[in-house]
């Protein structure tokens, strides 16, 4: 165990930990943040994303040692339910969910891409989110969310 | 930010006390964080679940003129909340947010079995339940307000909770003045009057779900985020192949990993509980465990065959007793084979559950479809009292049925027993996929008798399907794997040939196929013409866990009764949608059909597409339609596709969705409900199958059980919404999903001429299937001279040797497993067959008439 730095939507946090642990357990159960969630455990789903330096990764896969001392964020970090991030507006507006676990992994792939590539092309967005899965299949309207957020801009 | 529960909820945690203690419900309840009910817990018994016939146990009015209300359905994702939100806040005529709902917490909710099988919108909406309760309890205030103002309730109104006289709107007075903080003591009454749908202002709009704003900020709770305080975290170990049982475990193995608190073994099941997740994960990956061989598979390529040699237990749906007759005298008979796969519920979020038991109480967070019934099976599991159990339900990811919400609530519960704390449960991927219930495999054997003028006279359907466990009900935790790893034993199996006369009418499988009239007692119940008929059901047992997958049974059945009514379509060269229309004696499926076409522009014309390329990307359209559980939703389907034909890709470019489900309580919910599902059945007919080898499931993660991710093509998906606010409210959940695999093979069917009668319909199928149709038309050629169509059927094959070979066509392998090598390699080799010899191919083949080209 050593203590590791994280900092996380803007706050800082010193945390007791095997550096090898992914950062997802520090997020979910030390931080007790309810954004990033196990989905696999393998980087194959998206459930756990958040953003580190403008990209999407995958925080199950990710040893906490590798991200100390750079901004990590989480959807809680985006907004809040009276304030919401824009993209996680458009989400709310299109009713862009069904149980809603996959999230985390939808919005912020999408935000990242957005805030690179401003109004990206649809095969780009696919191209974005052919690694993130939603079971419950409410693609349709994802995509709509993601348009509408990118059409109106990034922020 | 936190609703917390006041010093008397936390007193009194029984219902009744709780009623008593806190005057009134507490509004907000739900938002209630979980350490909040934690600290409260184990007031002594819980009580039993309110009495379904009473209004208390639905409807509560505090004080301050706050409604609650208490449902036994739960929100799932599927937008039933929102509903049954909307019911209440109709019928005692307030605003949305005016009604704050409660569901499915054992010590609070009225007990309604499952959340399950599209029947929450019929449980809840029509004439009894929390719909009728609603109504009960409307009709009451009016009552008290009548008294009260000296006005007759027919002179009043309510609005926003006041009730008003209309000719002196001075006379008022509001729900909270009537009845705030007491008990309306009064049965539920089957004869209050519901709303007119003609005057609803709340229910039947699309009111936005009040959850999303916490979801799409990452604050909603989720049973994955519930934390008790001294949680501590566990994780099982799972036998390494199938029939492995447990003959060793050396604890000593991980005394040197930080944080373990305990290696729990009972039976066969092993866990391990630590104080994080991470160190759980890592001991339980550490601890040396010794199994038995496992009892082995059997071969996945031949699992058809193998399941029509397995015992069984027969079941007839129908038998009119002259199906064989009539397939004598009938000019034509077709017959096909459908095989669906074993698939599973694959929800993204491993299943997760938190359990506190402390001596002889427990309580249990958990995404149970049943509240009521993991508590009755949790005191088994757990040696308790099920009146000392209280099971809150918390929801999950996804759910689609079964998945394994029940398997690890057993293991959170036995793993808190074991330490005495607090423990949460989150399984690994690999455990979810290779233990859960899988959706069961189908081989269906569909046969018709056709007149001469084309038309359906007889129609025969028998099919084979393996089970193993199932939902664990009220008594049976040993039908999911964690309670038969504790040694409780799955659901029996009885073999039973042959079948008893069918006993009613039942089409909950949706195993009639729409087309044939249901006649039982001299009465047609389903929803076809076709009197001749007969279905049959073998039970077998399944090698692997099975249960409810969204649309369970319905869906393969539907999708071998769709395919081959495409097929007889084909056959008698008629357009598909005319074809089934004049076999339909519903008119609400009818409706569905002529909906479907009428928006989806649907070129009527008969299948396959008669402009078609051999080559290159080629497009077709196909439909297929299903009155759910015959009477529980009605929908058609049109997909329309694009096969490239050098790659074997699927691309579907549209898909027009007609769905009836009476009156529609919230037309955007019910969207949501027919797009996911539509692409969810796309996603299972295109990629989805569960594979193993001879020990074990080989499908335990994302690379080797193929979804569609949220960055497939998507195609555009239009839903009409057909409202009957005249009907029964029915499901909605699972109708567009129950068709889209049969219309997808149809669309395949008619841009290419080939018919694939086995889900999945990956590119190495369709390719297989394109090369198998070059080869057959190079031997149709050379038997009959002709281009294959039309062709004469029979030529002497005994049947059973021609249906023998058509099944290992319809499967896979297709050409190459059926016709012997040397006719194969000849024929690639370009050595030509003799007349006879590519005649007998055919025949056995069973390509000759079957009206394909």
């Amino acid at each position: 165990m050593s203590t590791i730095h994280l900092k996380v939507n803007g706050e800082s946090h010193n945390l007791d930990l095997d550096p090898a642990t992914p950062l997802l357990y520090a997020l979910s159960d030390d931080l007790a943040l309810r954004g990033p969630k196990f989905g696999c455990g393998l980087g194959q789903c998206g459930a756990c994303t958040v953003i580190v330096k403008g990209q999407a990764i995958r925080s199950c896969i990710t040893p906490v040692s590798t991200v100390q001392d750079t901004e990590i964020t989480t959807l809680e970090g985006l907004g809040t339910p009276e304030r919401p991030h824009p993209i996680q507006q458009a989400f709310i507006d299109e009713g862009a969910a069904q149980c809603g676990f996959c999230m985390s992994g939808v919005m912020l792939t999408a935000k990242a891409l957005v805030e690179k590539v401003p109004h990206p092309s649809e095969q780009l967005i696919e191209q974005a989110l052919s690694g993130v899965l939603c079971r419950c299949f409410t693609h349709t309207r994802m995509m709509t969310a993601i348009r509408r957020y990118a059409a109106g801009g990034v922020k | 930010m936190k609703a917390r529960l006041t010093k008397d909820a936390r007193a009194a945690l029984t219902r009744r006390g709780f009623l008593k203690a806190s005057g009134a419900l507490i509004v907000g309840f739900t938002l209630a964080d979980t350490a909040d009910v934690a600290d409260a817990q184990f007031p002594g018994p819980v009580t039993l679940s309110p009495p379904l016939g009473q209004l208390d146990s639905w409807i509560a009015i505090g004080a301050d003129g706050s409604i609650t209300a208490y449902s036994g359905k739960e929100e799932l994702g599927q937008g039933i909340a929102t509903a049954q939100t909307q019911l209440v806040a109709e019928e005692l005529s307030v605003a949305f947010s005016k009604v704050n709902l409660i569901y499915c917490d054992t010590a609070y909710t009225p007990d309604q079995a499952y959340t399950s099988g599209s029947q929450s919108h019929p449980a809840n909406f029509n004439k009894s339940n929390l719909g009728q309760a609603a109504a009960t309890a409307r009709e009451a205030l009016f009552r008290m307000a009548a008294e009260k103002l000296g006005v007759p309730a027919s002179g009043l109104e309510a609005a926003d909770g006041v009730i008003t006289a209309r000719q002196d709107n001075s006379k008022k007075v509001t729900y909270g003045e009537l009845v705030g903080g007491k008990k309306f003591r009064l049965a539920l009454d089957p004869k209050a009057n519901r709303k007119d749908p003609g005057e609803w202002k709340v229910l039947g709009t699309p009111v936005p779900r009040p959850d999303l704003p916490e979801i799409m900020t990452g604050r909603f709770e989720f049973v994955h985020n519930v934390r008790v305080p001294g949680m501590l975290h566990g994780r099982v170990v799972r036998p390494p192949v199938v029939g492995a049982r447990l003959m060793s475990v050396d604890e000593a193995s991980i005394k040197d990993l930080p944080g373990v608190v305990k290696v729990v073994v009972k039976n066969d099941f092993v866990g391990v509980v630590a104080e994080k997740p991470w160190q759980a994960i890592q001991a339980a990956a550490k601890l040396k465990v010794e199994w038995s061989a496992g009892t082995g598979l059997p071969k996945q390529a031949s699992f058809p065959e193998y399941l029509r040699g397995r015992p069984t237990r027969d079941t007839f749906l129908l038998d009119s007793g002259d199906v064989d007759q009539k397939m004598k005298t009938a000019a034509t008979v077709v017959k096909a084979t459908y095989f669906h796969p074993y698939q599973m519920h694959g929800s993204v979020g491993s299943s997760c559950a938190v359990a506190d038991v402390r001596g002889d109480s427990a309580t249990i967070w958990s995404p149970t479809q049943a509240v009521w019934y993991q508590k009755t099976t949790c005191a088994m599991v757990l040696g308790i009292k099920a009146d000392n159990i209280r099971v809150i339900f918390r929801r999950g990811s996804g759910c689609y049925g079964l998945n394994g919400a029940d398997t690890v609530t057993y293991d959170a519960a036995v793993l808190s027993q074991a330490v005495g704390k607090a423990v949460r449960v989150q399984l690994s991927r690999k455990d979810e996929m290779a233990w859960e219930n899988y959706g069961n495999a189908f081989l269906m054997d569909e046969r018709a008798g056709l007149d001469a003028s084309g038309n359906i006279v007889a129609w025969d359907h028998e099919a084979w399907t393996p089970g193993l466990g199932n939902r664990p009900g009220t008594g049976s935790p040993g039908n999911v794997i964690t309670g038969m790893l504790l040694g409780f034993a799955p659901d029996s199996f009885v073999p039973r040939t042959p079948a008893p006369a069918p006993a009613g009418f039942n089409n909950n499988s949706n195993g009639m196929p729409s087309y044939v009239a249901g006649k039982i007692g001299g009465t047609s119940k389903n929803t076809g013409a076709v009197t001749s008929e007969r279905v049959l059901v073998h039970n077998v047992v399944s090698p692997f866990w099975t249960g409810p997958l969204r649309s369970p049974a319905r869906l393969q059945n539907t999708f071998a009764h769709e395919s081959f009514m495409d097929e007889l379509a084909a056959k008698v060269k008629a357009d598909p949608g005319e074809y089934r229309v004049r076999h339909l004696s519903d008119p609400r499926l009818r409706e569905m059909v002529q909906t479907a076409a009428k928006a989806a522009k649907w070129d009527a014309r008969p299948s396959p597409n008669p402009g078609r390329k051999r080559a290159g990307v080629v497009s077709g359209r196909g439909m297929a339609c299903v009155a759910y559980e015959r009477d529980n939703g009605y929908a058609a389907m049109v997909v329309e596709i694009e096969v490239n034909q050098d790659t074997g890709k699927v691309t579907v470019k549209r898909i027009v969705v007609s769905n009836d489900c009476g009156p529609i309580s919230n037309p955007d919910g019910l969207r949501n409900q027919l797009e996911g599902g539509a692409l969810q059945g796309i996603s299972r007919a295109l990629g989805e199958e569960v594979t193993w080898d001879d020990q074990k499931v080989t499908s335990v993660d994302w690379r080797t059980y193929h979804t569609l991710p949220v960055g497939m093509e998507i195609p555009k998906i239009e839903c009409v919404l057909v409202n009957r606010p005249d009907e029964e409210a029915t499901g909605a959940g699972e109708t567009s999903i129950t068709i889209a695999p049969a219309a997808l093979g149809n669309a395949i069917f008619d841009a290419t001429g080939v018919r694939l009668r086995q889900i999945p319909f990956t590119p190495e199928r369709i390719k297989a299937a394109l090369a198998a149709r070059v080869l057959r038309q190079q031997l149709l050629r050379r038997a009959f001279g002709g281009a294959g169509d039309g062709v004469p059927a029979g030529g002497g094959l005994s049947h059973d040797g021609r249906h023998v070979v058509a099944q290992h066509v319809a499967f896979g392998g297709q050409f190459r497993d059926c016709v012997s090598n040397l006719f194969q390699i000849r024929v690639t080799a370009g050595i030509p067959l003799g007349d006879r010899e590519a005649r007998v191919v055919c025949l056995l083949a069973g390509f000759a008439g079957e009206g394909e080209g």
